[in-house]
């Protein structure tokens, strides 16, 4: 690699022309802000939407902002949002009919022509998404959804149209949450594939500098329009103690040695009930979770009934209707439901798609109302592994 | 108007505020859709106009807190073909339903000037409670969009789409703050069922819990962090005690909070 031509360096002025650059392409640009007390992603327009001087500080059940002592553009980790909210919308529509007047009682469907079948696919999506400010965590979610969206015999038209195409610029984590743990996970902090173009903040007294790496031809063409200049060595090495040092404050540690045979070995572990005690079945986790799929969908029509429509919804496997099965929930318990929440993210993800289905974000742990924390249940089912309760529970 | 008959609907008040008949009249954009597929058969608060029943369609507000509602209620069950209670007074018993844990006795005297004129029951209770009930729809008030829900799956013979879940699940999807996490506000949402598209958190405030207990609701271990979050044991136990005091959950996490 030369670093020369693939890693040049900007400074603030250079970041909002690469901004710039980018909208003059076409895409809507999305990034970090603040909004209601936290740090959201949203429709930005240049480098004065970004949350500069904040910082956020989380740990379970708990998020504030904080002001930093510098200007940084992106200094505090990920927020409730991931950047699923745009490429699995939170409520979408599958298919649409209407009643042909000639057809008198014919229920119609997709087949009916005009009004009919129209989903929200790439027309739904609007113009090509740019996202700025990606963390690695957030790159292998993406690619994690990629798998399941877009893997395999069936690919869904709606995060198809709306993952076409996206320009992701990348940031490597300037610093870890109380709640991050990618390094457990083997996703981050430094992004290292899957990006456009991949930028790590260098803040030092006076200077603020972008250390930017190229990882595309577009990638590149957005950069010939941007003022700078090729990196030396002492920004990349800059770069590299960036990285060193987040990976070095990880808040969080998951072991997941063995963690697949470990979890399908204690299905009966009595950490299920202690857990089961304290979890809300609320669903927040799952809802802020970047790589949770899972969705319901929804009949709704019109009073007249002339027009009927099916939306898709953002679900959990925290609802009763989740598993409901003709006549009953299968996990009616809130210990089946906590176990298969963290069974899937951790162990039966590797089965059904070849990867874990936790990048180790921390986003379920800050944002579960009462803090409950996927590191610290795995801990103790492998600190208690074998352990079984009084008697089996018999639940699925 | 021409084509086949329209079901009759008919809405029936019990001990309640209006609200809730309110929420129907509110659907501005819908009511000439909701004329057009339904007869208002008898509807004293829209019109004057009553046909006589049955009816298709029952919508009851309020509960029953009086010997003729009791003896009422039976009269409208059996005049209508499918009855759907709308709101936490109908479906829960209501903020009267306080009463249900004191002496209605006591209280006589110093609201009224003649109490011996006051015939009334001990208790507030819904109306599932005194007569069978095909749905019932929560909220105080109700959703209209919920409310145009179930009258649309009664005309088309669908289910309903009500979930079950939290209030938690609303809020996520429509990309609103936690007010518990990220501001440190006592909620209920996480044990309160969906319905109300999250209002309180979207203007920053806790849930109240309007929609009475969400299916698998936790409420011991949510009154825990409440009481993290610096609430008092006693203003725990008021917080379950407000629109649906008499919902089984929320009923006996009022009482565990009493307990010196
Ligand atoms: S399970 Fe938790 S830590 Fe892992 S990816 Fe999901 S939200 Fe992030
Ligand atoms: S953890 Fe639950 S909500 Fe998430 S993908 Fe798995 S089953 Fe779906
Ligand atoms: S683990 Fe936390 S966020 Fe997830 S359902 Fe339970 S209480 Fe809610
Ligand atoms: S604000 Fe309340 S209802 Fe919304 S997610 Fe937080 S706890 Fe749940």
């Amino acid at each position: 690699m030369e670093p020369a031509t693939l890693q040049r360096v900007i400074d603030r002025a250079g970041l909002d022309q690469l901004l710039a650059a980018i909208a003059r392409r076409g895409f809507r640009l999305i990034g970090p802000a603040v909004r209601d007390g936290v740090i959201v992603y949203d429709d930005i327009s240049s480098s004065a939407d970004l949350p500069a001087g904040w910082t956020d500080e989380q740990d379970g059940g708990h998020y504030r902002l904080r002001r930093r002592d510098d200007d940084a553009l992106f200094g505090y980790a990920v927020g409730p949002q991931s950047w699923k909210r745009y490429l699995f919308p939170p409520t979408s529509v599958v298919w649409r009919s209407a009643r042909d007047k000639d057809a008198g009682q014919d229920p119609g469907g997709a087949a009916d022509g005009d009004a009919n079948g129209a989903p929200d696919g790439a027309a739904g999506a609007g113009a090509p998404m740019a996202f700025i400010g990606v963390r690695s965590c957030e790159l292998r979610a993406i690619a994690i959804q990629d798998r399941v969206f877009l893997g395999g015999q069936h690919t869904d038209p709606v995060y198809a149209g709306r993952r076409e195409g996206v320009f992701l610029v990348a940031v490597n984590c300037g610093q870890a949450a109380a709640t991050c743990f990618c390094v457990s996970m083997d996703a981050g902090p430094k992004a290292e594939s899957g990006f456009d173009l991949a930028l790590t903040e260098l803040l030092d007294g006076e200077r603020h500098e972008f250390l930017v790496e190229i990882g595309t031809g577009r990638g590149a063409d957005v950069m010939s329009e941007v003022a700078g200049r090729p990196a030396g060595r002492t920004e990349t090495q800059a770069a590299d103690r960036v990285t060193e040092q987040t990976a070095a404050s990880m808040g969080r540690h998951l072991d997941t040695g063995g963690i697949k045979d470990l979890l399908y070995g204690n299905f009966e572990n009595p950490r299920w009930d202690d857990v089961a005690g304290r979890c809300l079945t609320c669903g927040n986790c799952t809802m802020v979770c970047p790589t949770c799929f899972c969705f319901s969908i929804t009949d709704v029509t019109d009073l007249a009934g002339t027009e009927a429509e099916q939306q898709r919804s953002w679900d959990s496997c925290f609802t009763m209707d989740h598993s409901y099965i003709h006549g009953g929930s299968v996990r009616a318990s809130s210990r089946s439901r906590y176990r298969q929440w963290m069974t899937h993210k951790l162990a039966t993800w590797i089965d059904q798609f070849g990867t874990s289905g936790c990048v180790g974000c921390g986003r379920c742990i800050t944002w579960c109302p009462v803090g409950i924390d996927i590191t610290e249940e795995a801990a103790a089912i492998r600190a208690s592994d074998g352990a079984t309760g009084e008697e089996g529970h018999g639940d699925a | 108007m021409t084509g086949p008959p329209r079901p009759t609907l008919a809405v029936w008040k019990f001990a309640s505020c209006d609200g809730c008949q309110l929420t129907l009249l509110n659907c501005e954009d819908e009511l000439a859709d909701i004329a057009a597929s339904v007869q208002v058969a008898n509807f004293p608060e829209a019109s004057r106009e009553v046909i006589a029943g049955p009816y298709d369609l029952s919508l009851v507000e309020g509960s029953i807190t009086t010997p003729a509602d009791a003896e009422r209620i039976r009269a409208v069950r059996d005049a209508s073909r499918f009855l759907v209670t709308i709101g936490a007074c109908a479906s829960a018993g209501g903020i009267q339903a306080l009463r249900n844990f004191r002496e209605a006795d006591e209280y006589l005297p110093v609201v009224y000037a003649r109490p011996d004129y006051i015939d009334t029951l001990r208790t507030s209770t819904p109306i599932a409670d005194h007569v069978g009930v095909d749905f019932e729809l929560r909220g105080c008030p109700i959703d209209r969009h919920q409310l145009l829900d179930v009258i649309s799956a009664f005309l088309h013979g669908r289910k309903p789409s009500v979930p079950g879940y939290s209030v938690c699940l609303e809020c996520k999807r429509a990309g609103i703050t936690c007010v518990m996490v990220a501001h440190g506000t006592p909620c209920l949402g996480p044990v309160t069922q969906a319905g109300c598209r999250a209002l309180c958190p979207s203007c920053a405030r806790g849930c109240y819990g309007c929609f009475g207990p969400m299916e698998t609701p936790n409420t011991a271990a949510l009154s825990a962090r409440w009481r993290e979050l610096g609430v008092s044991r006693p203003d725990v136990g008021r917080a379950f005690r407000t629109f649906n005091a008499n919902s089984g959950p929320f009923r006996e996490e009022a009482e565990a909070n009493d307990a010196p």
